[in-house]
């Protein structure tokens, strides 16, 4: 199972606000989109996300993952995860 | 403990210094009906992609545009451009509101005599007539725009070797200050060429003069133009009564006024660009009324007009096919409709909307069709919420060539439904099949496998 870690130097409020030092780059992140980036934080792998969220969120595994998978995508190109 | 409703991860890059003056895009209404009739219901019994036509929008348009004309000059005489649009019931909706039909091809003019239209009440434009489709067009008193000298000549000896009398009218181009200046069809008014055709016409005992024609540009977003056009067709007109004592039947200002699709690099949207139909009419009518003060002798004015009268009367629903990420993170949305169906998606930025409720976040997003074609770009940037697979999607104002202009590449041309006055719908063309495709195709016995 793929790990990611989130770069040491990122600043995640608790409203999912979001700062990139290195670029000034601020970001927004929605309720579920926070939750996973503060598990990313705390370097769960990829399988204990999706059973975290499956418990606490009304959603079914393949739309979870799938939609995960676009989540992932997008935290890359915008430098804010790295795959280890 | 009941579980939190989930939506969507999402994150959204914070700009700042982007706004302008106009303000953020407000949230997206999705377009849940067309005509009252919910665009999941039309999918489920007819497919997607899938065209919607509204016939309560045509004729609305038309009675809109004919009270504008007609409240500003007498005589007002539409005529439906084929070429916009030649389903039958489209065509048909606007003959029934006493549109003429003005055809640019022999199988044009064809599609016209078989929905009925007498000759008569057809104007025959464009470069290539047959002599077999000049013929026709003359027996039947067509209305015959010509537009080069070959043409001219041609129709002289067809009405001298049958002894038969043709209606004719030229085609006349010009410069009105716009460019590209439309200077391939018809024949020049500043280098005297068309005074020259008119005299030549003047004296030619088979043809009768009856009207002058221009059509000086499509998407014309300057009605200043439509002014300058009418007073040179003025001038002329005026010529030929002091000098042959000719009288007009019409005078016939062609097309070309803008809908309300906003162009590819057009930065305002087009509602506040593009002049309004009584900016045209008061720009024409103005100009035509110099010809004479006396009613019986005022040409009757012809308008061509078809994209304004038909774009916003169609609509195309799609569904999503796929989500996916460029290489630079940008996001991308597949459809089931491709610039095969959507051919205007090359010069517009279409309207395009969800039919069903999304959440408040938008992302700046790639559409692509479904054909597996680099050039199937239906918009290379949209704010857009977040659909997903199968959710359908409305693509506005496509009424014009879009109908027309498609072809039948790698996918076939979907069902085109129209929405009657009355409510209900009725099937206008069926979508392709492969039989329908092939029945033109001949395979040689030598290539025969087996």
């Amino acid at each position: 199972m793929k790990a990611y870690s989130i770069p040491e130097n990122i600043a995640i409020s608790d409203s999912g606000f979001i700062f990139l030092p290195t670029t000034g780059e601020t970001f927004t992140l929605n309720e579920t989109g926070k939750t996973i980036f503060k598990y990313f934080q705390q370097k769960r792998n990829l399988d204990e996300i999706i059973n975290s969220l499956l418990d606490e969120y009304e959603i079914d595994r393949l739309t979870l993952e799938r939609d995960l998978e676009d989540f992932i995508l997008r935290l890359k190109s915008l430098n804010l995860l790295v795959e280890l | 403990m009941s579980k939190k409703i989930y939506e969507r991860p999402i994150i959204t890059k914070n700009q700042a210094g982007f706004l302008n003056k106009f303000g953020s895009s407000s949230i997206v209404k999705p377009k849940v009906e067309i005509d009252g009739i919910l665009v999941k219901d039309l999918v489920n019994q007819w497919g997607s992609p899938l065209f919607v036509i509204s016939e309560k929008k045509i004729r609305s348009n038309q009675r809109n545009a004919l009270r504008i004309f007609k409240s500003r000059y007498p005589k007002v005489q539409f005529a439906w451009s084929y070429k916009t649009n030649y389903l039958k019931a489209v065509c048909a909706v606007f003959h029934s509101e006493g549109s003429w039909a003005e055809v640019v091809s022999e199988f044009e003019y064809q599609k016209a005599r078989r929905l009925g239209i007498p000759g008569e009440h057809i104007i025959f434009n464009g470069p290539d007539k047959s002599d077999k489709a000049l013929l026709t067009a003359i027996k039947e008193n067509a209305k015959i725009h010509i537009d080069h000298f070959d043409e001219l000549y041609k129709i002289i000896e067809i009405t001298e070797d049958n002894n038969l009398k043709a209606n004719v009218a030229i085609r006349v181009n010009m410069d009105v200050g716009v460019y590209p200046k439309w200077d391939r069809f018809g024949f020049n008014y500043e280098n005297g060429e068309a005074w020259q055709a008119l005299k030549r016409i003047a004296v030619s005992k088979n043809l009768n003069l009856i009207g002058l024609h221009t059509h000086i540009g499509t998407y014309m977003m300057s009605a200043d133009a439509y002014r300058i056009a009418a007073n040179k067709l003025v001038d002329l007109a005026k010529g030929l009564k002091n000098n042959y004592n000719i009288v007009l039947e019409y005078i016939d200002l062609g097309g070309g006024f803008a809908s309300h699709n906003t162009l590819l690099g057009q930065y305002l949207p087009a509602e506040e660009v593009v002049p309004s139909t009584e900016q045209y009419a008061d720009a024409i009518a103005s100009s035509l009324f110099e010809l004479s003060a006396n009613y019986d002798e005022l040409p009757t004015l012809i308008l061509e007009t078809g994209r304004a009268l038909i774009d916003d009367a169609a609509y195309l629903i799609t569904k999503v096919i796929a989500n996916k990420r460029l290489s630079t993170g940008k996001k991308a949305i597949i459809i089931d409709a491709g610039v095969n169906i959507l051919f205007t998606s090359f010069w517009y930025k279409h309207k395009i909307t969800p039919a069903n409720e999304t959440g408040i976040h938008t992302e700046d997003s790639a559409i692509y069709g479904p054909l597996c074609m680099n050039i199937d770009c239906i918009r290379e940037s949209i704010v857009f919420p977040n659909v997903k697979k199968d959710d359908l999607l409305v693509i506005e104002y496509v009424g014009a060539y879009d109908m027309t202009q498609w072809m039948q590449f790698i996918n076939m041309r979907p069902n085109v439904l129209m929405i009657m006055q009355d409510g209900t719908v009725e099937l206008i063309r069926k979508a392709e099949d492969i039989d329908y495709i092939e029945q033109q195709e001949i395979l040689p016995k030598s290539l025969k496998l087996s």
